[in-house]
């Protein structure tokens, strides 16, 4: 093959768009036999799926730094949401205009590809000298709920996503550097891992796991969703990573696992503050938030195993 | 200028700078958009007040082929500080200013005019911002715009968040998303004081339906 299809990001994005063009289609069929209109919502999805898949594919396609720039858009709407459904004190408002400041200095590293700061900048630096700017504030009232929901939020929507991004500056044994394939990987199957887990839990769920905090995750989609996972992850490891077919399959049920786990620590967290979806701006699936829960536990983990088994050094 | 290429460059203002700016920055959160239409004229939109933004972020609600149809009342004192803001404000952000030291002209005159004129006018029943996010009191200028023109309609907004990422008294913008709810017009029935009780109750309901998350 040549032209287009040389570079494995190119086969890797033509397979997406073309699952994508069969979503669309499967939706639009039941969407002719829809007298009470209640597929609204999944069509919103796939056409929303269409824009966001869309943005995704150009950042990757154009340069690696558009994809830093994407990534830190993505963490500085994540990070905007959570502040606004979270409750906080008036004393916290200058605070966070400096919790706002650490999404480009994070993003810079990634850019760079300085590791060394990048993986302590937020977990360290911030974390420890964050709470001292709270205290020239002056209100100790409320002052732990304030510190530990702004460093929680830090690390959800920032430290985490941020991840993805230094997929695309990471050193890799083999004397590569990941790149935009090893993003589209952990992306695909991340967000594929969601979509599975939904369909399966449609079509078989029966046996509930956690009712308390989500009542629609079932034994049966989450074991669906981590197999289809795992299924996905070998055929697409051969195109886009280094990664040995033991390593694929793990990794696959792994990220499986991760998702499911972010996705429901969000639900809690949204229990918590008793709202349905952080936020409105993505039709069909809710705010930011609510698309990207399963990837900010998935993304840091993901990260680093690839870095302890692939990585350079 | 001529009136033409002042439309044009309004509609680039709000159009090509203030409203990607607001949707990125900011985040507009808005329920029932279809109530905010301008046809059946004349018309108010009366939206609580918590920031300097205010104006901005109601007007970039509006189609842009709505736009040139809109005025936003505003404070003199504050937009209209020098010779080009004074310019700026009047023909490209489009604010009738009223004079909140109540000059010896009475202050309701320049929107009764412009509702003779076939302009939709944004205000804000309260006055003055207050404290950021904390309802005052409606005042009663908006009743007596109604006694002298009965046929308008009020289209009531209430806004969340603004106050948070913009209040009085601080320079420095922090993004939060802002909630926006638009409720059904309200008409005048003759009477002046169930016609603030009316709109007072109608701000609750469009507070409560938001939820909105106050400082702790």
């Amino acid at each position: 093959m040549s032209g287009f299809f040389s570079e494995p990001v190119h086969i890797g994005l033509a397979i997406v768009l073309g699952l994508l063009l069969s979503a669309s289609v499967i939706v639009s069929v039941m969407r002719m036999r829809d007298e009470d209109n209640q597929y609204k919502e999944l069509s919103d999805r796939v056409k929303s799926w269409w824009v966001m898949i869309g943005i995704f594919s150009l950042a990757l396609l154009s340069s690696p730094n558009v994809s830093v720039v994407l990534f830190a858009l993505i963490s500085f709407l994540a990070f905007k949401e959570f502040v606004s459904i979270i409750p906080l004190r008036r004393a916290d408002r200058r605070v966070l205009f400096w919790a706002y400041l650490t999404i480009p200095f994070q993003y810079y590293l990634v850019a760079t590809g300085w590791y060394g700061l990048f993986v302590v900048f937020i977990p360290v630096w911030v974390f420890f000298l964050l709470p001292f700017r709270f205290l020239i504030a002056g209100q100790t009232d409320g002052f732990l709920k304030s510190v530990s929901a702004i460093s929680w939020g830090l690390m959800i929507t920032v430290f985490a996503v941020s991840h993805a991004a230094f997929l695309m500056k990471l050193p890799l044994s083999d004397g590569s550097v990941g790149g935009p394939a090893l993003i589209l990987f952990l992306a695909v199957l991340n967000q594929g891992n969601d979509v599975a887990q939904y369909v399966w839990g449609k079509l078989c769920g029966k046996h509930k796991i956690i009712p308390s905090v989500s009542p629609n995750k079932t034994w049966e989609g989450f074991l669906g969703g981590v197999g289809t996972t795992a299924v996905l992850s070998v055929l697409l490891s051969t195109i886009l990573t280094p990664f040995s077919f033991g390593f694929a399959i793990m990794i696959g049920i792994f990220l499986g696992i991760t998702g499911f786990i972010g996705d429901v620590t969000m639900s809690a967290l949204k229990r918590d503050l008793r709202i349905k979806d952080a936020g409105a701006l993505i039709p069909g699936h809710g705010g930011i938030l609510d698309r990207i829960d399963s990837l900010s536990l998935s993304a840091p983990l993901f990260f680093h195993m690839v870095r302890y088994f692939y990585g350079a050094g | 200028m001529k009136q033409n290429v002042i439309q044009f460059l309004r509609l680039c203002f709000y159009g090509v700078v203030i409203r990607p700016i607001l949707i990125l920055m900011l985040g507009l959160n808005v329920r029932h958009l279809e109530r905010l239409s301008v046809e059946d004229m004349p018309r108010l939109i009366a939206a609580n007040h918590n920031s300097h933004l205010d104006a901005l972020v109601l007007m970039s609600l509006f189609k842009l082929a709505d736009l040139p149809k809109v005025k936003v009342v505003a404070a003199k004192d504050y937009f209209c500080r020098t010779p080009f803001l004074t310019w700026f404000s009047m023909n490209i952000i489009g604010i009738i200013p009223i004079d909140r030291k109540g000059g010896e002209q009475d202050p309701l005159a320049p929107v009764l005019s412009a509702l003779d004129a076939g302009y939709t006018v944004v205000i804000f029943p309260e006055g003055t911002r207050g404290d950021p996010e904390k309802r005052q009191p409606l005042k009663y200028g908006i009743s007596k715009v109604l006694e002298q023109r009965p046929d308008t309609q009020i289209t009531p907004v209430f806004m969340h968040g603004l106050g948070k990422s913009l209040p009085r008294g601080e320079a420095m913008l922090v993004p939060f998303v802002c909630e926006i709810n638009i409720g059904e017009a309200v008409r005048w029935d003759g009477d002046r004081t169930h016609l603030i009780e009316t709109l007072g109750a109608c701000f609750d309901t469009l507070e409560a339906e938001l939820e909105p998350k106050e400082w702790l």
